[in-house]
């Protein structure tokens, strides 16, 4: 489908920022948000990423309104809203399971939320069918849902929830119930949306992909807290730590210890190897180097690398590359080298040399 | 720290109006179950004049002679019930579930069709089929010179009520037979496991759970039934002497009391020992993807065998309902194995003389299940959906009121209610609304049930995207939750409509006048005389189709929700 936008049809105001300070939730003696604190700009589409049972979306149900945090502030648009019921916030939300109501036809559901603002017949009217035909659903107006397709299904979610015009909006895992092609054509359906409509959005997803490819910004979620916040490229490049490292792409972690002082500081690693430590460098206490794949060589040295010796102890072929993992005392590292055609493979059992740039690397603690 | 100590903690309150809702709830509770029951047992235990706190009453109970033997009669005649209605369960429950039988559906309707007739409507028809000068024994004299004594004394008791009540354990087993997995068969066939050594060592015990659940309650319904003895002429049963120890010693008659205290002590102790042997036995094993136990084929001969059990058991499992209606038909039937000639006479002066029976049964019923799902649905909510203090005792309040037989509901009201009067000095307890409220307690367990089945069906999120897009509580539960639950509504007041239609122990002991009377109570005073067991077996007939249309329709309108709304969850 293509999505269709007349934008006078739905307007949803300048976007609004979220602040949200201090925020810990308690379920019972369990610590469920620890110390929650995050900047949301208007119109940014931001996404909590985390394992499950990290606490994004009981920071997005707070924000909704469904859980009551016993401390803090969530301030959207200047208004702190925690003291609000969720009826009152003004907070669009679609959800996992995209809970239409099966009593109601499409055109009902949509136009459930007008209702219940008191606007007159002939707006919530036209406000339906902008909605709808926002997300290419005009012609269904009259099904039940259960007459309709997983991914049209999302979207009347989707246009039940923009209709009342929110003021931010929340999609909690809203792709996870489609299949793996529609939720390609899906995200970036979602991606076109809120850029059109300019809404300050937070999308909730365990999936890295998903959020590398529709957030302009991520926060890290693990166990609670907010690991770190940033750009996709930004975190994968520079992550704060080795949860983030190992959550967003493949990571290579190898423990170690310092040696030397000042500008002399090497890292020597388990089972073999001695990597300077570039100067200006911050190490944290209990560190471990981290790479990934792509940024070692394997059998040859670039200008500026170091040399970690190995033994091959597996390979996979992906067509483009060639991922060897390489037993480097008690760790196996994986590497990916580039294949081109007539490239004689490495065996398993082989000893051979990595080559690892400094600048490339990066010591991280927890 | 400092920055923490300073924010606000927000507590999680209560809306007024749950908070209304609850004192509402308890209230009703408190006057029309608890009070009620505990004014019984408070009674129980005091001395007749003094008031006194004594235990005497219980001591004299046990040396009267009449009392011994009614208690002993009473936990014989349960215990004989369960036995002989888990011998009629038993074998239809395994033909359906383990076995590819063609009657499984035949067996799955008509297993049902005794629950809808009260057991002592039945207990006439029985008389005249399997008596000492019945259809049955008639012909047997004839045929072989015998008689069978179905129907002396306590037999034809546990004759009558394993026939109505053996539906319990039915339902009960064949669901626990249905929710194993086929692997735990197949593991212990892989292993030298068949026949009935399989069947008595892995697939029993599992279903043990179920059986023991429908036993349970075939054993406390036995033991608190009052009309069936009753209309059999057996007095010496612990529900009969209490009805009679009121009615004919008096409502200060201590007896009464210590009946009724013995009666929920074991229809508690009953519960509880079902609850103890089932604990931490959740043995549903069906899994994603796995299908129930496998099914086998019969053979020619098994077939034939399996045919002519089910058969027999139908035979006499309908027994009852074919008496009854060739009752109602009956000019003359008496010491001859059919009806002398037909009529259609008592159909003529049941609808002249006794429709009024029929309406009082229709508004009493329908105000009863309308107040169980009212109730029902609004403690289902207010455990599943707030956390406002005290839903737990509602919810508990409510269930107890499975442990109080009629007979001890009904004495309880008159005890509470009768120096309790209007202006114009009639007493409380025998006002016609008290029957209602007598039958609405009485079911609300069960509807209780239903509505927490049908909230339950109702995801979270669909309320909570309502409120997300601005509905109040009070709008979400209107526009959402009552559309939704519905069906499950309905299937709750249909089970109290059509139980509480012919439900005679409570009314028995309330309805003081004939003008107040609903179908139960003009049943039994017209099987009282033999000149009026056709109006009664007519008016009995009229009974069960009454109750059976109602539970077709409730059907029939629930099926059609279910497929307009679709599967979407």
């Amino acid at each position: 489908m293509t999505v269709n936008i007349n934008s006078a049809a739905l307007a949803a105001g300048p976007a609004k920022a979220i602040s949200i300070s201090d925020v810990n939730l308690y379920y019972g003696a369990l610590h469920v948000l620890k110390d929650i604190n995050l900047e949301i700009q208007p119109g940014e589409f931001f996404a909590f990423l985390g394992p499950s049972g990290c606490g994004k979306t009981t920071l997005l149900r707070l924000i909704a309104g469904f859980n009551n945090a016993r401390q803090g502030k969530v301030v959207i648009g200047g208004q702190d809203v925690l003291d609000m019921p969720p009826w009152k916030r003004d907070i669009g939300m679609v959800f996992q399971s995209y809970a239409l109501w099966p009593h109601m036809t499409v055109a009902a559901n949509v136009a459930f939320g007008l209702e219940e603002r008191r606007l007159p017949r002939a707006e919530v009217e036209r406000r339906v069918k902008a909605a709808l035909e926002l997300v290419g659903l005009k012609h269904l107006a009259d099904r039940r849902p259960s007459q309709l397709s997983g991914g049209q299904q999302q979207r009347v979610a989707l246009a039940r929830t923009i209709a009342i015009e929110p003021k931010v909006l929340l999609l909690d895992e809203p792709l996870s119930n489609l299949d793996a092609k529609m939720r390609v054509d899906v995200r970036r359906e979602l991606r076109e949306l809120q850029q059109r409509l300019q809404l300050t959005t937070i999308f909730v997803t365990h999936d890295q992909e998903e959020a590398n490819t529709v957030c302009d910004r991520i926060a890290v979620f693990n166990e609670g807290s907010i690991q770190q916040v940033g750009t996709p490229m930004g975190l994968y490049e520079k992550p704060a730590n080795l949860f983030v490292a190992n959550f967003l792409g493949t990571a290579n972690i190898l423990g170690g210890k310092i040696a030397g002082s000042g500008a002399n500081r090497s890292f020597e690693v388990v089972g073999g190897g001695s990597i300077p430590i570039p100067s200006g460098t911050d190490v944290p206490a209990g560190a471990k180097l981290v790479f990934r794949p792509q940024y070692a060589t394997i059998g040859s040295l670039e200008p500026g690398a170091v040399a970690l010796e190995g033994i091959i102890a597996h390979r996979e072929f992906l067509g483009a590359t060639v991922r060897y993992g390489v037993r480097i005392g008690a760790s196996t590292v994986l590497i990916d080298a580039p294949f081109h055609s007539g490239d004689a493979l490495l065996e398993p059992g082989a000893a051979t040399t990595l080559g690892l740039k400094p600048s490339s690397a990066q010591w991280l603690a927890h | 720290m400092a920055l923490v100590a300073s924010v606000p903690i927000r507590p999680a309150a209560a809306r007024p109006g749950q908070i209304l809702a609850v004192s509402v709830i308890a209230l009703f509770l408190a006057i029309f179950l608890v009070i009620p029951a505990g004014t019984v047992i408070y009674t129980a235990f005091t001395e007749k004049g003094t008031g006194a706190l004594t235990i005497v009453n219980f001591i004299d109970f046990f040396n009267t002679d009449l009392f011994r033997r009614s208690f002993f009669n009473s936990v014989y005649v349960s215990g004989m019930s369960v036995v002989w209605a888990s011998a009629i369960a038993l074998p239809l429950a395994v033909l359906t579930t383990r076995f590819d039988f063609r009657g499984s559906l035949i067996i799955q309707t008509l297993g049902f069709v005794p629950l809808i007739m009260p057991p002592f409507v039945g207990a006439v028809a029985m008389q005249l089929l399997f008596g000492r000068n019945g259809t049955v024994n008639l012909l047997l004299n004839d045929w072989f010179g015998i008689r069978v004594p179905f129907m002396e004394g306590l037999n034809g008791v546990i004759f009558v009520q394993s026939l109505h009540y053996f539906p319990f354990i039915l339902i009960n087993l064949s669901t626990s037979l249905r929710n194993i997995d086929r692997s735990m068969e197949e593991a212990a066939q892989n292993l030298g496991s068949s026949g009935f050594r399989l069947f008595r060592r892995i697939v029993f015990p599992l279903a043990m759970p179920g059986y023991l659940a429908g036993a349970s309650l075939v054993f406390v319904k036995v033991f608190d039934d009052l009309a069936t003895p009753l209309l059999l002429n057996v007095k010496d049963m612990l529900a009969p002497q209490a009805y009679l120890r009121v009615t004919s010693v008096g409502l200060t008659d201590p007896m009464g009391y210590v009946i009724s205290v013995i009666l929920i002590a074991v229809s508690i102790f009953a519960m509880w020992l079902s609850a103890v042997a089932m604990r931490g036995k959740d043995y549903s094993t069906v899994q994603r993807g796995g299908g129930g136990l496998s099914r086998r084929k019969l053979s020619r001969g098994e077939s034939v065998i399996a045919y002519g059990v089910v058969a027999l058991i139908l035979l006499l499992v309908l027994s009852p309902h074919i008496g009854l209606l060739l009752l109602s038909f009956a000019t003359v039937w008496s010491f001859s194995p059919l009806p002398d000639a037909y009529t259609v006479a008592h159909y003529g002066r049941v609808f002249g003389e006794s429709s009024l029976y029929i309406k009082n049964t229709l508004i009493y019923a329908s105000l009863a299940g309308l107040i169980d799902v009212v109730i029902g649905g609004a403690i289902a909510y207010l455990v599943l959906r707030t956390k406002v203090v005290g839903r737990r005792w509602l919810d508990w309040a409510a269930t107890a009121a499975l442990a109080i037989p009629g007979v001890v509901l009904g004495i309880g009201y008159l005890r509470t209610f009768y120096g309790i009067t209007l202006p114009d000095g009639t007493p409380l307890a025998t006002l016609w609304v008290t029957v209602v409220l007598a039958l609405a307690i009485r079911r609300l367990p069960y509807a209780l049930r239903a509505c927490y089945a049908a909230l339950q069906q109702v995801s979270e999120s669909l309320e909570e995207a309502a409120e997300n897009l601005g509905a109040t509580k009070q709008r979400t539960i209107r526009r959402i939750v009552l559309p939704l639950m519905t069906g499950g509504l309905l299937a709750g007041f249909v089970t109290s409509f059509s139980t509480a239609a012919v439900e005679l122990s409570a009314t028995l002991m309330l309805i003081q006048s004939n003008s107040d009377a609903p179908i139960a109570y003009g049943l039994y005073v017209f099987m009282q005389s033999p000149a009026g067991r056709g109006p009664g077996a007519a008016l009995g007939v009229i009974a069960v189709i009454m109750v059976a249309l109602c539970t077709l329709l409730s059907h029939y309108v629930i099926e059609r929700r279910q497929k307009a709304l679709g599967t979407a969850k």
